[in-house]
C-alpha cells in the first residue's frame, strides 16, 4: 500500500465520531471496527441498513450517528443505495444541492445479509456499478437473534441451530464480490487498526463499488470474555484464519502475512463455540481439517507470490 | 390536447412523462413491460429526462424507488401480479417513510395456479400496506390518475406512496382513444416536488426508517400514517376538482352511474365496470331501475360516499374479481364492514365471484346478478355467495381433465 495519511497507529484518528452508550453487546468486534471506520469516512455519509445487530444502533429518537442513517430490510440494503446514490446525484446535476452537500453511501450489513438474502441486491449494485462503500460485519451467524448458523459460519462452530457443530464451510465472500470486478474489496478487522485504516481510507478516495469485509469477533455469539475481542482478533490474523487482503485491478494482495503462522488450536481454544472440539475428548480429525484448510490457503498465496 | 389510440400500458407511460418523473427504478413482468420499455425509449430519445435503473427484483425495485423518494426526487415504477408479491415487504415498509412515490400496478391473477391474466388479489394483497390505491377502468382514466396520483402522493397532509390499478389485457393491451394533456397544462396541474425535509445531504443528517423499542411509539407512527391516509379522502376531492379545472374531465372518490334513482345497484371495481354499465343500460331498456356504484379510490376506502350512494337501495351486488380463499370476496366484506348498521343501509347485500384470472363476466350473469339480486330482497333473505362458472365452461374442464388423467396413465 503506498500514499496513506497513515504511517503509524500514531496517526490514526483519534476523534471518536460515534457516539457512545448504543445497544450493542460489550466487546462487540463489530462495533468495534465500525467506531474505527466511520472516524475516517466522516459524517457525510449517509448509512443504509439491513436488519441485524446494527439495526439496533439507530433507535428513535436516538443515533450515534453524527450523520444520516435509512433502513431498508434484510435483502435490500444495496439497492436502498441505489435510490439514495441517484437521487443525490439527480439532484447534484440539477443544481438543488451544492458539490459540498453530496453524501457518501455506505451500506452496513451483518453477515446474514451480505453472504445470503442480500447477495443478490449486491451482485446487482455491483454489476450497475453503482459509486458505494459496502460494509459487512461479519460475526459468523445470525447474531441478531441468538447466533444461529449463517452462510458465513466456520465448519464446526457451534450454534443455536447447529449444536454439534456447522457441518458447511463459510461461503468466501471476498472471492464472490472480486469476482464481480468491482473497484476495490477488502477484508480488515478491528484489531488491526492500521491495517484497516489504510484501507478504508484507499476506499474512501476511489470511485465505484468498494466492499469491506470485517470479521467482527462476537462475545456472545462465539462465547468468550468482552475483554478477549482483542485478542481473539489479533489470533484469527495469527493463525492465518482471516487472511488481511486487498483486492484492485483484478489482483489480490495479502497486507498482512503472518510469517509464522500460529495452529488454530490458538485460536480455536479461546471460544466456547469449539469447546467441543477439545471436550470432552480431542476431536483430532476435525481440528486436523480445519488446520488444513488454513495451510492450503496459505501454500497457495505463497505459491502465487512466488 | 392530442387525441390518440393508446394502450393502458402507454397512457401510464404518459402519465410518467407528463408527471416529469426524475427517477424509474425498473423490472420488466407481463403485463406491465410496455410501460418501462416506452419510458425507455423515450429517455434514450431525448424526450424524457429521467434517470432509469434496472433492478434484480421487484424488491429490490421498491426499496429504491422509496429511497429515492425518501431523498427528494420524484420517481415512478410499475409491476404487476407476482412482482408486486415479491415486493411486498417493502409495500409495507416504504409508506412509513412518508416518502410520496407513484406506482403503476397491471392486475394479474396470482398463482398458483399461474396465469398472465387479470384479477384483483394481487392489487388487494396491498390493500393494508400504507399505499393509497386508486383503481382504473379506462386508458383515460390510467394517464389522467398518474398525474392525480402524484397531487395526492405529494400533498402535505398525505405524504404517502399511491398505487394506480388498472387490469391486465383488458386495459393494459386494449386501445382507446385518450387525450393527452399538453406538457404546459400538466406542469401547471403538477408543480415541482417539494420535498420539505425529507432528503438527504451534508449539514442535514437524517434518520429513515428506524426502529422503535416501545408499543407506544409503535402504535403513534402506525396511526399517524393512517390518519396521513385517511386526509386523502379531502385531497383527492381537491385535486380532482383542480384536475377538472384544468383538463374538464371530472372525477370522483366513487363513480356513480345511474345510481341515483336505482333501486338495485352493482358494485365493482376496475375496467370490468364498464361491463357491468351496458348490463344497466339494457335492464333499464327492460324497466329495471338498476345503476352502478364504483369506487375509484380504495385506500383511502370513501366509506361515507359508499353509505350515501347506496342509502335506501334494495339491493346490492357485490361482484368481486378476487378470492379471499376462505372467505369469499374482499369488496364485499369491505362494503359490509362500512354499511353494517348504518341508517338506511340497504337490506341486501349479495357477494359474487367472477372475472378471476380474466374471465368473462357475460351479460346474461349481469342480467342474472340483477334477478338473484332482485329475488333476495323480494324474499328478505341474502343468497350465499355465489362462484360464477357457466355449465360450458365446466364441460370444457372435464375434458381438459380427462386429457390430463388419460396421458398420466399413457405408457412413454
Amino acid at each position: 500500500m503506498s500514499e496513506t495519511a497513515f504511517k503509524s497507529i500514531r496517526e490514526l484518528p483519534s476523534a471518536r465520531l460515534l457516539g457512545t452508550g448504543t445497544p450493542m453487546c460489550a466487546g462487540c468486534g463489530g462495533l468495534q471496527a465500525l467506531h474505527q471506520i466511520y472516524d475516517i469516512l466522516g459524517a457525510n455519509t449517509v448509512v443504509v441498513n439491513a436488519a441485524g445487530c446494527m439495526t439496533l444502533l439507530t433507535t428513535y429518537p436516538y443515533t450515534p450517528f453524527p450523520g444520516s442513517w435509512l433502513y431498508t430490510a434484510m435483502a435490500s440494503a444495496p439497492a436502498g443505495a441505489q435510490g439514495v446514490r441517484d437521487a443525490l446525484d439527480l439532484r447534484l446535476a440539477k443544481g438543488i444541492i451544492r458539490p459540498e452537500e453530496n453524501l457518501d453511501v455506505v451500506v452496513l450489513t451483518g453477515d446474514g445479509a451480505a453472504y445470503g438474502m442480500g447477495l443478490s441486491a449486491t451482485s446487482s449494485a455491483i454489476e450497475r456499478g453503482l459509486d458505494f462503500i459496502y460494509l459487512c460485519y461479519d460475526n459468523e451467524g445470525y447474531g441478531n437473534t441468538g447466533q444461529q448458523s449463517s452462510p458465513a459460519t466456520p465448519r464446526g462452530a457451534r450454534t443455536t441451530t447447529s449444536p454439534l457443530g456447522h457441518p458447511g464451510r463459510k461461503k468466501d465472500l471476498f472471492a464472490i464480490w472480486a469476482a464481480h470486478r468491482p473497484t476495490y474489496v477488502a477484508t480488515v478487522i478491528g484489531s488491526e487498526p492500521l491495517d484497516l485504516a489504510r484501507k478504508i481510507e484507499k476506499a474512501k478516495n476511489l470511485k465505484g463499488p468498494r466492499l469491506i469485509l470485517a470479521l467482527s469477533p462476537c462475545p456472545t455469539g462465539w462465547d468468550f470474555d468482552p475483554m478477549a475481542t482483542g485478542e481473539i482478533g489479533r489470533l484469527a490474523v495469527k493463525t492465518g484464519i482471516w487472511p488481511l487482503k486487498e483486492y484492485e485491478n483484478g489482483q489480490v494482495s495479502h497486507t498482512k502475512i503472518p510469517s509464522a503462522r500460529l495452529p488454530v488450536e490458538a485460536y480455536l481454544s479461546k471460544q466456547g463455540r469449539f469447546a467441543h472440539l477439545f471436550q470432552p475428548a480431542r476431536n483430532d480429525a476435525l481440528l486436523a481439517e480445519i488446520q488444513a484448510q488454513v495451510d492450503d490457503y496459505w501454500r497457495e498465496v505463497e505459491t502465487a507470490h512466488g | 390536447m392530442t387525441r390518440k389510440l393508446l394502450t393502458g400500458n402507454a397512457a401510464a407511460a404518459w402519465g410518467a412523462r407528463l408527471a416529469r418523473a426524475d427517477y424509474l427504478p425498473a423490472f420488466p413482468i407481463t403485463p406491465q413491460t410496455e410501460i418501462i420499455e416506452n419510458l425507455a425509449a423515450w429517455i434514450a430519445g431525448g424526450e424524457m429526462d429521467c434517470r432509469m435503473v434496472m433492478m434484480e427484483s421487484e424488491h429490490s425495485m421498491i426499496t429504491a424507488a422509496g429511497a429515492a423518494a425518501a431523498s427528494g426526487v420524484r420517481v415512478f415504477t410499475a409491476t404487476s401480479s407476482q412482482g408486486l408479491l415479491y415486493a411486498m415487504e417493502m409495500l409495507y415498509a416504504v409508506p412509513g417513510m412518508r416518502a410520496p412515490f407513484v406506482l403503476v400496478n397491471v392486475s394479474r391473477g396470482i398463482a398458483t395456479p399461474t396465469t398472465l391474466e387479470s384479477d384483483h388479489n394481487d392489487i388487494l394483497a396491498a390493500r393494508d400496506s400504507g399505499f393509497l390505491q386508486i383503481h382504473c377502468a379506462t386508458c383515460q382514466e390510467v394517464l389522467d390518475h398518474t398525474l392525480i396520483a402524484y397531487r395526492l402522493a405529494e400533498d402535505t397532509r398525505v405524504r404517502l406512496p399511491v398505487i394506480v390499478n388498472m387490469d391486465g389485457f383488458y386495459l393494459s393491451f386494449t386501445r382507446e382513444p385518450v387525450e393527452i394533456p399538453e406538457q404546459a397544462a400538466a406542469d401547471r396541474f403538477l408543480p415541482n416536488f417539494d420535498p420539505e425535509t425529507t432528503f438527504f445531504g451534508a449539514g442535514h443528517p437524517v434518520s429513515q426508517a428506524v426502529i422503535v423499542l416501545g408499543s407506544s411509539q409503535y402504535s403513534y407512527f402506525r396511526y399517524e400514517t393512517h390518519l396521513a391516509a385517511l386526509q386523502a379522502l379531502p385531497a383527492y376531492a381537491e385535486a380532482a376538482q383542480a384536475f377538472g379545472r384544468e383538463f374538464g374531465r371530472q372525477y370522483q372518490a366513487v363513480e356513480t352511474y345511474r345510481s341515483a334513482d336505482a333501486e338495485y345497484v352493482f358494485v365493482m371495481i376496475g375496467s370490468f365496470a364498464t361491463k357491468a354499465k351496458d348490463a344497466v343500460d339494457r335492464l333499464r331498456d327492460a324497466g329495471w331501475r338498476i345503476g352502478l356504484v364504483r369506487p375509484r379510490l380504495l385506500r383511502p376506502f370513501p366509506a361515507e360516499d359508499l353509505r350515501q350512494a347506496l342509502a335506501g337501495k334494495k339491493g346490492v351486488a357485490v361482484i368481486d374479481q378476487n378470492l379471499s380463499l376462505g372467505k369469499g370476496g374482499i369488496l364485499h366484506a369491505e362494503l359490509a364492514s362500512v354499511l353494517y348498521g348504518q341508517a338506511g343501509a340497504p337490506a341486501i347485500l349479495a357477494s359474487f365471484i367472477g372475472g378471476l384470472g380474466g374471465r368473462d363476466i357475460s351479460p346474461e350473469e349481469f342480467y342474472e346478478i340483477a334477478a338473484e339480486t332482485r329475488r333476495a330482497a323480494e324474499q328478505g333473505v341474502t343468497p350465499e355467495p355465489r362462484l360464477l362458472y357457466s355449465d360450458s365452461e365446466l364441460r370444457q374442464m372435464r375434458k381438459l381433465q380427462a386429457i390430463a388423467h388419460a396421458q398420466r396413465k399413457e405408457k412413454p
